[in-house]
């Protein structure tokens, strides 16, 4: 259980903006880095395939395949080395976490669905209007 | 300036900081504590404050504290706790104390005394880091104990064990003050303190919080 003076002393440091994105989303992670005085921004790109925590501590899992070698890698929502997340294709997928992914070799890991956004006419008259 | 506070330990978490690096934080609230009684050299014959912190019912308390708060202008309170102060004291009794007086010290460096959590009895290994036996090479029931503890034997030869020698027994719930702990920040709005690392004692715990003499370096 978190104590609610805990969640008022860590507000300051949260974003006040979060990235969207939904577990099964391809992202692009852009991370910054800092090496010695210098700084850059890399960008890491995956899968999501969790999301956890609360408050600050809230985090989400990214896994991508590396040289066949999967890697997973786990950010901090809210670190300002978090710069920005960019859904590149979003997934369907029917649970929160998709450890299973983890046993998947070959094409079957690489099916994860996307999800054809169909919108209704109305929707695209509406978005069309506000255009 | 009273250089103390009471607390209560509310809990940990982590806070993030511009450059991205993650700081562990004790969440703190501080006061507000009610000066209670002023004492001087004339009367007393050394200077300090007596600071009260938490309410408690009045039903719950006796007579006597009733009457010592209610000069002060209060209602009875859970802790009280003397501060000795080198110069006399530029408050009153009634002022009330609250983690402002802090606000100064973001960056500097504290002493925070709680009571620790109690552990029960514990064994020689937790209670004093002993090394315990070889998992093998012939040990058997006896892994976690504490080996010799030196020829005792009566009469001339020796006088019984030796007074002190480190054994299992109660470990915890006593006082432990932790030094140098510094003072991250300070939320006068809801009365909290950030103090980086970890402090004695259970969330919920009482915490007596000073300003370090020790030098930051």
């Amino acid at each position: 259980m978190r104590h609610p003076l805990i969640e008022i002393a860590e507000q300051p440091f949260l974003k006040s903006v979060l990235p969207e994105f939904s577990i099964g989303d391809t992202v692009d992670v852009h991370c910054r880095i800092v090496e010695g005085d210098k700084e850059r921004v890399q960008i890491f790109n995956g899968v999501v395939i969790a999301r956890q925590g609360a408050g600050i501590n809230e985090r989400f899992f990214v896994r991508r395949i590396v040289a066949n070698e999967g890697v997973e890698r786990t950010f901090l929502i809210h670190s300002p080395n978090v710069v920005e997340v960019n859904v590149r294709r979003r997934g369907k997928v029917r649970r929160a976490k998709l450890f299973y992914l983890r046993y998947r070799v070959g094409k079957a890991r690489k099916v994860r669905e996307l999800r054809v956004q169909k919108k209704s006419k109305a929707q695209r008259e509406l978005s069309a209007a506000s255009a | 300036m009273i250089p103390t506070l009471l607390a209560t330990k509310i809990g940990m978490t982590h806070i993030l900081l511009k450059h991205g690096r993650a700081e562990p934080v004790t969440v703190v609230k501080g006061g507000p504590c009610v000066v209670l009684q002023v004492k001087n050299k004339e009367r007393d014959g050394y200077d300090a404050v007596q600071l009260g912190y938490g309410d408690v019912k009045p039903h719950r308390s006796t007579k006597p504290l009733i009457g010592h708060a209610s000069k002060a202008g209060t209602g009875p309170k859970r802790v009280t706790r003397e501060v000795r102060l080198a110069e006399p004291a530029d408050v009153s009794a009634g002022d009330v104390l609250t983690v402002e007086q802090f606000a100064s010290k973001v960056n500097g460096l504290v002493d925070v005394t709680g009571i620790t959590k109690g552990k029960g009895f514990a064994g020689v290994m937790k209670r004093h880091g002993f090394g315990g036996k070889s998992a093998s090479h012939g040990t058997e029931r006896k892994h976690r104990s504490a080996g010799s503890i030196g020829g005792h034997a009566p009469g001339a030869l020796g006088r019984g064990v030796k007074k002190g020698k480190r054994m299992a027994g109660h470990m915890g719930d006593v006082r432990c003050t932790v030094r140098a702990i510094e003072l991250l920040k300070v939320d006068t709005e809801h009365g909290l303190l950030l103090l980086r690392g970890s402090v004695p004692g259970p969330a919920g715990g009482t915490l007596w919080i000073r300003i370090s003499n020790k030098v930051q370096g």
